[in-house]
C-alpha cells in the first residue's frame, strides 16, 4: 500500500470514529480551492451547517444569497424557517432557487424556529432546511445535527446579525461560514460589476479554516473565483501560505 | 304575529299582536303563515353548516345556534377573523343575526339576545359578571312565571339578583333560578349536546374505566383512527379534517380538531396529528367515551404501493406541511409567487404551501435585494438632481460613502390600485438606485419623485433593502 492510500485509509477510519457524515454525499462548490478545504469535497449533506453575516444588513443579505446558491444546487424542496419577515423571495430566485421549491415557515421565535427545523429534519427527501435564529445553543445544535444525520436532510442555521468579533461558542455544526460583502471590481463606467463576497470558513470538522474572496452566485447558484486570482501563478499562493 | 322584520318593527308592529291590529297599522303588510317545523328544520341545517367553524354546534330553538369555538379560532387566523367570517356569510344568506362570544353558553345566549349591537360582541374571559349585571332578568333563560314573579318583587336586572341572599328567592322560585344564574356566570357547568351531520364517517369507543392521561388518550386515538380509516377506505374518501370528542364523566364534551392539507387515509399520520393536540384536553374527573368524526372528506383514489420515488417525496411533504400547519397555524406556512405589480413590496404573493405554482418567476434581469426593509426607511442623502445617484447617505445615524452606483430603475405605481388614482397621485414614481458603499456592501435606495417635477413626489430618499 502506497503512502497516499494509507493516509486516505486512516482518514476514513478517523472520520468513521468521529461520525463525520461520509454516509451522505457532498455538494461541491465547483471551485477546487474551496472544495479541497472541505472533507468530502463540498458541503456535506445530512449535516448541520452554520452561516452568518454580520451586524450589517448587507452582510446578512450576502449570506442569504450564498445559502440560496448552495440550496439551488441540491435537488428537492426547501423549508425556510423564519423569525423575521425581511426575506425577499425574488432574490432567492435570482440565485437559482425557484420559488416553487421553497416553503416559508413563519415560526416567529428562536424556539419555534428550532422546533420547526427539527420537525422538517425528520423528513428525508428535502434539499435542505434553513432556520434563521439569533442564538444557537450547543444542545440545540446537537439535536439538529443528530436529526440531520439520521434523515440525510441538510440543515443550515442562519445566525442573523451575528457580531463578527464574538467568541463563537462550540456547536455541533460541521462547518461554520461567515459571508461578508467585499468591494467589487470597478468597471470604469457608472455601473456595478458582479458583487464579491469575503467568504470565511471559520470552522470545519476535519479541516482547516480559510477564507476566500469570491464572486457572487450566478443564476444557477454557482460561485466563481475572481479572474486575477485564478490566473495568478500557483507559486504565489504557496508562498503566501508559507509566510 | 309570530315574528317581524326590522321594517315592520319600525312601524310599531311587535310579536304577539293580532294580524288585524297589525294590518290596521300597515295595510300593505305582507303576512306569511308561521311554519314552526320548517323553521326548526332550517335551523338544524344552518347549525350543521356552522360545523365548518367548530365541531361543536347545536341548534337552540326557536332562533339560536350554539357554536363552541374554543380552540377553533386558530384555523381561521384568530377569533376576530372567525367571527367576521361567520357574520359575513350568514348575513349574506339573508338572515338577521347577532353574534356573542363568552366563556359560558348562558352568558353568550343572554348577550346575543339582549344587546342588539349589530356586529359580533366578545365578552372577555372572566367578564361574565360584568356583562350580565345590567341585562334584564329575562336574559337568564327563566320560565315566564319566574320572570313575572321577579318583576313584581322589583328585580329588573341580573345584578340585583346577584347581590341578594339566595335562600328566600330559592324557596319562592325553585332551584332553577340560581342554577341558571350560576350557569351564566360560570359557577356551574352546562353541557350542550352537539349534533352531527347524518352521513359522516364516525366511530366511538366507550371506556370501561374513565381515563385521564395523554398516553391513554393516545392509545384510544390509535384505535379510533384505524376504525375510521377502514370506513374511509370503503367510501373511497380521504379525511381533510378530523374532530376527536372527549366525553367527560360530568357530561361535558370537548373536542380537538386537526386539518390536513390534502385528503389522507394514513392512519399513523392522522394519529400523530391528533396526539399532538391531546394536551389541550382537560380530563377533569376522567373521560368515559371518545368519538372520532371526519366532518370534511374528499375523494381519494386507492393507491398502489409507491414505486416511483417522486410520488413518495410528495407524500412526505404533505405530512410535514400538516404537522407544521397544526403547530404554527395555517397562515404561517406559504410559498412565494410572483404577483404582477409595480412596487417591489407588492410583487410577492403568498400561496398555499402545497399549491403547485405554474413555474412563474420574477424578471431575472432586474436586481432585487436579499433582505427587504419594509416599510422603507427615510434616509438623508447627498445627491445631485435630477438623475445622479447618491454620493453619500446616512442611515440609522451611520454615514455611508457611495463608491459606485447603478440606476435609476424607475417604477410607477399601479394604475389599478386606489380606484385607479394612484398613478395620478403624487408619490407614485420611485427611482431606484443600487449603490455600493465603502467595504462592498450594496444597498437599494430610492427617491420618491422623478427628480424634476415635484408633482411626482417630494424628492425624499428611502432605503428599501440590502443586496448580496
Amino acid at each position: 500500500m502506497g503512502q497516499p492510500a494509507v493516509i486516505a485509509d486512516l482518514r476514513s477510519r478517523i472520520a468513521a470514529i468521529e461520525g463525520v457524515g461520509h454516509r451522505h454525499a457532498a455538494v461541491p462548490f465547483g471551485i477546487p480551492p474551496v472544495d479541497r478545504q472541505l472533507p468530502g469535497g463540498g458541503i456535506a449533506t445530512g449535516a448541520l451547517h452554520e452561516i452568518a453575516g454580520s451586524t450589517e444588513l448587507c452582510d446578512d443579505a450576502a449570506a442569504t444569497v450564498f445559502l440560496a446558491g448552495i440550496l439551488a444546487r441540491i435537488e428537492g424542496p426547501v423549508f425556510w424557517c423564519l423569525r423575521w419577515r425581511d426575506l425577499f423571495a425574488p432574490a432567492l430566485d435570482l440565485a437559482g432557487l425557484h420559488p416553487d421549491r421553497v416553503i416559508h415557515v413563519e415560526a416567529g421565535s428562536d424556539t419555534n424556529v428550532l422546533l420547526a427545523m427539527e420537525e422538517c429534519l425528520r423528513h428525508p427527501g428535502l434539499a435542505g432546511v434553513v432556520g434563521e435564529v439569533a442564538k444557537l445553543s450547543t444542545t440545540a445544535s446537537k439535536r439538529l445535527q443528530l436529526a440531520a444525520e439520521s434523515s440525510g436532510t441538510t440543515a443550515f442555521v442562519f445566525r442573523r446579525a451575528s457580531p463578527a468579533d464574538t467568541l463563537a461558542e462550540g456547536t455541533a455544526a460541521v462547518t461554520r461560514w461567515r459571508v461578508r460583502a467585499a468591494p467589487s471590481l470597478s468597471l470604469g463606467i457608472p455601473s456595478l460589476g458582479r458583487p464579491r463576497w469575503d467568504v470565511h470558513l471559520e470552522r470545519v470538522r476535519g479541516g482547516e479554516p480559510k477564507s476566500w474572496i469570491v464572486e457572487a452566485c450566478d443564476a444557477q447558484g454557482r460561485l466563481a473565483l475572481p479572474a486575477q486570482l485564478v490566473d495568478r501563478p500557483a507559486q504565489a499562493e504557496e508562498r503566501r501560505i508559507a509566510s | 304575529m309570530g315574528a317581524v322584520d326590522g321594517a315592520a318593527r319600525a312601524l310599531g308592529i311587535a310579536p304577539g299582536m293580532t294580524v288585524t291590529k297589525a294590518r290596521s297599522l300597515a295595510p300593505e303588510l305582507a303576512v306569511v303563515d308561521a311554519d314552526p317545523e320548517g323553521d326548526l328544520a332550517a335551523l338544524g341545517r344552518l347549525a350543521l353548516w356552522c360545523g365548518r367553524y367548530s365541531p361543536f354546534v347545536a341548534p337552540d330553538p326557536p332562533s339560536g345556534i350554539w357554536i363552541d369555538i374554543s380552540g377553533c379560532a386558530a384555523l381561521f387566523g384568530g377569533e376576530r377573523a372567525l367571527l367576521k367570517d361567520l357574520h359575513r356569510r350568514i348575513a349574506q344568506a339573508g338572515y338577521a343575526l347577532q353574534i356573542a362570544v363568552a366563556d359560558t353558553p348562558g352568558c353568550a345566549h343572554a348577550v346575543a339576545r339582549h344587546v342588539p349591537a349589530g356586529r359580533p360582541i366578545t365578552i372577555d374571559p372572566g367578564d361574565q359578571r360584568k356583562a350580565m349585571s345590567l341585562l334584564p332578568v329575562a336574559a337568564l333563560r327563566l320560565e315566564g312565571g319566574q320572570v313575572d314573579g321577579l318583576r313584581k318583587l322589583g328585580f329588573d336586572r341580573v345584578e340585583q339578583l346577584i347581590g341578594t341572599p339566595r335562600g328566600p328567592l330559592a324557596r319562592r322560585f325553585g332551584r332553577t333560578l340560581h342554577q341558571q344564574l350560576d350557569r351564566a356566570l360560570g359557577h356551574a357547568p352546562e353541557a350542550i349536546e352537539p349534533i352531527f351531520p347524518p352521513e359522516v364517517p364516525r366511530c366511538r369507543r366507550g371506556l370501561l374505566e374513565p381515563i385521564a392521561t395523554p398516553e391513554a388518550f393516545g392509545r384510544v386515538i390509535g384505535d379510533l383512527v384505524s376504525d375510521l380509516v377502514g370506513q374511509l377506505v370503503q367510501l373511497g374518501k380521504g379525511a381533510r379534517r378530523l374532530d376527536c370528542w372527549f366525553h367527560r364523566v360530568d357530561g361535558h364534551a370537548q373536542a380537538i380538531r386537526i386539518g390536513t392539507a390534502a385528503p389522507t387515509r394514513d392512519a399513523a399520520h392522522l394519529a400523530k396529528l391528533l396526539q399532538g393536540r391531546v394536551d389541550q384536553v382537560e380530563p377533569g374527573l376522567g373521560i368515559e367515551a371518545m368519538t372520532l368524526v371526519a366532518p370534511l372528506v374528499e375523494p381519494l383514489g386507492s393507491s398502489q404501493a409507491d414505486l416511483a420515488r417522486a410520488a413518495h417525496k410528495e407524500a412526505d411533504i404533505g405530512a410535514l406541511v400538516d404537522a407544521l400547519t397544526n403547530r404554527f397555524g395555517p397562515a404561517s406556512l406559504h410559498r412565494a409567487a410572483p404577483r404582477p405589480g409595480g412596487m417591489p413590496e407588492r410583487s410577492v404573493a403568498s400561496v398555499a404551501a402545497l399549491d403547485r405554482g405554474g413555474g412563474a418567476r420574477w424578471a431575472d434581469d432586474l436586481p432585487r435585494p436579499g433582505r427587504l426593509i419594509d416599510p422603507p426607511q427615510p434616509i438623508q442623502v447627498t445627491a445631485m438632481l435630477p438623475d445622479h445617484p447618491p454620493a453619500m447617505f446616512v442611515w440609522k445615524r451611520k454615514r455611508y460613502r457611495v463608491i459606485q452606483a447603478d440606476g435609476p430603475e424607475r417604477l410607477h405605481g399601479e394604475w389599478w390600485r386606489e380606484a385607479g388614482h394612484e398613478a395620478l397621485q403624487p408619490y407614485a414614481v420611485r427611482d431606484y438606485f443600487q449603490v455600493e458603499v465603502e467595504g462592498g456592501g450594496r444597498y437599494w435606495l430610492f427617491r420618491l419623485g422623478d427628480g424634476e417635477r415635484t408633482a411626482t413626489g417630494p424628492m425624499t430618499w428611502f432605503i428599501h433593502g440590502a443586496f448580496a
